[in-house]
């Protein structure tokens, strides 16, 4: 058959748009920008017409951030948020580098910590310049004008200008010094539940994902990678695949073999009629017992220090009552659902990539090594994420498109099935941790000791960066460095080196150790989401064996955190913590957990059903949020939601597991997630707070599965030590 | 080549007849907001509606719709339970990254009209198909209660 008409031309494609309330468009890195534009900064562009363009330089992932990073500008520009547009940015460090990563990176749940004062200052810049226009203008004082609703208004003369009537010359200004920012009392915007700007594209199917691009003479590619770990291609017959309608080429690569087709269809129904032999290599014979093993006798040896306060060892040796657990957590994939793509189009004398990415930057950096252009020369045309969690924070499946479009003449469409998805994912490590605790007489914890051993994500990724990129040495401080000299990974132990409870005597350690061929990131709620299950987990067992009530336990430790004992005490209170549980089938159990991590204060309180053949129920999960300043309280509140759910499914099922050197699981029937019938409800409390803002897109995951564990404990005598839940609850 | 109708439009493609739908809409007629996530009919993010009954666009072969109506997520707010599940899904602000939620608006759209007062029990029953990995699960059953009254 003929390949797919094109459905717009380039021009027609590059200024594309999600129509969205009030005129709202995500557009892509548009070409030249006209000479009238007005652009203060990097972040915005006002137009003659008064066309008010906001430039993205996080990605929407749907966490939210499109709508609070625009909040932030509109609250101090003074423009609607109904009457801006959205225009993804194009890579560049210099002008959109996360101010706490020091690269442009969206993740970390950082966005509105790193710029919730950069942005607002940029806002009133660009304001202040368009005052001073009007000012000039009418010959008055600026003091004595106002800015409402891309308008400068003079009330004593009752004269008005539009913000597009004022670019030319708010352009020839000189940029003003420091601009006061408002009293939080006169926010308009910031703190109220503004509209989601990316909905109304999502609920139309209009909304443009990076799997969504078209374009002229664009084929589509699939692949399969070696399904063991670091194996390569021995041979393939590519025979019966060529005789496939659609089919246009088979690519080879060391390690992979695309088939690149008319369509998806011909592309997949080609893979699946290729011969292909492998050279699995020495990973062959690993599978997740020897791993682990491999982790338990690491976690023997002395580790890097990450905290050493008090004399542990000595108070441990001194205690009336000592307890101590292994406790492990599993690999995990990301399984974002849009699965993993990225189309690419490779010319001798440039490179386009269009595709959802965390990191545009290293996307630009990693097109430019393979295809040998210098970065200028290669293009990033972001789209919206069809989920991140952290998958879209690597680039390996950029560099396997540019490897196999390399082969390609003209644009081509690689999109991974949810199977090779699955299955050639970057693992959230699986960690091996050793924790110990001494208790005194009245079952306080005097000393506390906890090994944290697992693979180095941050070894891999700062060894790309450190010590070249100074910018990034700024962000992240010198002290990152240094930690990581000494070989200390700062996100496996985050969560865990600060407890926020009362702990004279406390050690933690980091010993690192790889996963013969596994390849590890980032994951929803990153370091916190293992420590915090470990650390609330072993609180409630200290709790246990102290005969103690697990939040009086908790909060009669927490003296010196006010904050993590306010959202305890709400959460236990909306809980109705104490009080019988509503009657269901199956026993029932609460269970509570405490976090302090991306600059935010959680505590949840789970409620579980343990039905007789042992499956777990969650039902209902209490959640209280002090994050801090808010921005969009239904943000908040969204992600708190979302970020439940991601680990509730996490917790219950959520397992990668290695056998023959290869993944296990393949698709959603077997690497499971929750479902609507499996939800539980859900109630978000907020704590008005004028401290600085905290993260919110991670940690509602991180808390959640200690809380779900010790509800099983309480429902059932049976402490989960061993993530994920799965069957162990079964009867024998 | 094959005729189908899709929002009401009959196209003639020359596609073979046992590609799923699913590629048919996506890759030749250009209407991407019907999402690919797993083509073996275990997310619902493919969920179209074949003569009004939601069908998993990814496991369906594009012969077994010849003769039947096609809508896809493009064209569902022409319909007035879809209209109504769009609007409340706005009000009640479901999505997230929302890629999953064009199929769930197209499982929801077929719940309402089938029926128009579903319980909660009818609500499990009719979107447990549909995986969110954003996990909007919650708001997705207030959008339906809030489109079943409104």
């Amino acid at each position: 058959m003929a390949p797919p008409p094109p459905r717009v031309s380039r021009r027609e494609f590059l200024s594309v748009s999600a129509a969205v309330g009030g005129g709202l468009l995500l557009g892509f890195d548009l070409p030249a920008l006209p000479p009238s534009a007005f652009e203060p900064n990097a972040f915005i562009r006002i137009d003659r017409d008064g066309r008010v363009t906001l430039i993205m330089h996080k990605v929407e992932m749907g966490q939210g951030t499109y709508t609070s990073m625009s909040m932030l500008l509109a609250e101090e520009l003074e423009v609607d948020l109904g009457d801006v547009r959205l225009e993804h940015a194009p890579p560049d460090d210099a002008r959109y580098a996360e101010p706490l990563f020091g690269v442009q990176e969206t993740g970390g749940s950082t966005s509105v910590r790193g710029n919730w004062e950069p942005l607002r200052r940029a806002g009133a810049a660009a304001r202040s310049l368009l005052v001073a226009a009007a000012a000039a203008t009418w010959k008055v004082d600026p003091a004595s004008c106002h800015a409402a609703r891309g308008t400068v208004m003079h009330d004593p003369t009752n004269r008005s200008l539009g913000y597009g009537a004022l670019v030319d010359k708010a352009a020839t200004l000189r940029a003003p010094g420091r601009v006061p920012l408002k009293d939080p009392k006169d926010f308009k915007l910031i703190g109220t539940p503004a509209k989601r700007v990316d909905a109304p594209g999502k609920i139309d199917g209009t909304a443009q994902f990076g799997i969504d691009v078209r374009l002229p003479g664009m084929k589509v590619a699939t692949l399969a990678a070696c399904p063991v770990f670091g194996g390569k291609l021995a041979s393939v017959d590519d025979a019966k695949a060529k005789a496939i309608p659609g089919v246009r080429q088979i690519v080879r690569l060391d390690d992979a073999v695309a088939v690149v087709a008319d369509h998806m269809w011909a592309a997949k129904q080609g893979l699946a009629a290729l011969d292909i032999r492998w050279d699995e290599g020495p990973n062959a014979p690993i599978g997740t017992a020897d791993i682990v093993r491999a982790l338990a006798e690491a976690s023997q040896r002395p580790g890097v220090v990450a905290r050493d306060d008090g004399d542990a060892a000595q108070a441990l040796a001194g205690a009336v009552r000592k307890l101590e657990a292994v406790y492990e957590l599993p690999f995990l994939a990301h399984a974002t659902l849009e699965p993993v793509n990225c189309t690419v189009h490779v010319r001798p004398d440039g490179c386009d990539l269009w595709l959802g990415t965390q990191v545009p930057t290293f996307t630009q950096a990693a097109a430019a090594k393979l295809t040998g252009l210098p970065r200028a020369k290669v293009r990033v045309h972001n789209h919206l994420l069809g989920g991140g969690f952290g998958r879209r924070l690597e680039v390996d499946f950029v560099m396997r498109a540019v490897q196999i479009a390399k082969q390609v003449s003209g644009p081509v469409k690689v999109v991974w099935t949810r199977e090779e998805d699955i299955q050639h994912d970057m693992y959230r490590p699986y960690y091996y941790d050793r924790i110990a605790a001494g208790l005194d007489a009245g079952g306080k914890p005097v000393a506390w000791t906890h090994r944290v051993t697992g693979s180095s994500i941050m070894a891999r990724v700062t060894s790309e960066l450190f010590p070249k990129n100074l910018r990034v040495i700024r962000a992240v401080g010198l002290h990152q460095l240094i930690a990581g000299v000494k070989g200390l990974d700062t996100d496996a132990v985050e969560g865990a080196a600060e407890p926020p409870y009362d702990l004279p005597n406390i050690r933690v350690e980091y010993v690192r150790q790889e996963p013969p061929g596994v390849p590890t990131a980032f994951w929803r709620g990153v370091g916190p989401t293992h420590s915090i299950f470990v650390v609330e987990s072993f609180m409630d067992e200290l709790a246990a064996a102290a005969g103690q009530d697990p939040v009086a336990y908790r909060r009669a430790l927490l003296d010196r955190a006010p904050r993590a004992r306010a959202v305890l005490d709400l959460a236990a209170g909306k809980a109705a913590w104490g009080q019988p549980l509503p009657p269901r089938s199956g026993r029932g159990g609460r269970g509570v957990a405490l976090l302090h991590a991306f600059g935010s204060y959680i505590a949840q309180v789970a409620e579980v059903a343990v039905s007789p053949r042992g499956d777990v129920r969650v039902t209902r999960v209490v959640c209280a949020v002090d994050c801090g300043t808010i921005v969009n309280p239904d943000t908040v509140r969204a992600q708190m939601e979302g970020g439940i759910v991601f680990g509730v499914t996490g917790a219950l099922f959520g397992e990668i597991t290695i056998k023959g050197g290869r993944v296990e699981q393949h698709n959603f029937n077997d690497y499971r997630m929750l479902r609507i019938n499996e939800a539980p409800a859900i109630e978000v409390h907020l704590v008005a707070s004028s401290e600085a803002p905290g993260g919110v897109g991670e940690p509602g995951t991180s808390c959640v599965m200690p809380a779900v564990a010790n509800a099983i404990f309480a429902a059932t005598g049976k402490r989960i030590r061993k993530l994920p839940v799965k069957d162990q609850l079964r009867p024998a | 080549m094959i005729t189908l109708r899709v929002n009401g439009t009959l196209h003639t493609v020359d596609v073979p007849s046992d590609m799923p739908v699913l590629w048919v809409l996506r890759d030749v007629l250009g209407l991407t907001g019907t999402k690919f996530g797993c083509g073996m009919a275990l997310c619902g993010a493919c969920t179209v509606h074949l003569d009004g009954r939601p069908s998993r666009s990814c496991v369906t072969p594009v012969s077994a719709v010849t003769g039947k109506s096609i809508t896809t997520i493009e064209a569902v707010g022409e319909t007035s339970s879809g209209k109504r599940a769009q609007q409340a899904w706005l009000d009640v602000e479901v999505v997230q990254c929302g890629y999953c939620q064009s199929g769930q608006i197209m499982a929801a759209a077929a719940l309402l009209a089938a029926k128009p007062h579903p319980t909660d029990a009818d609500i499990d029953a009719a979107m447990a198909g549909n995986i969110c990995r954003c996990g909007t699960y919650s708001r997705i059953r207030a959008a339906i209660k809030r489109a079943a009254t409104g």
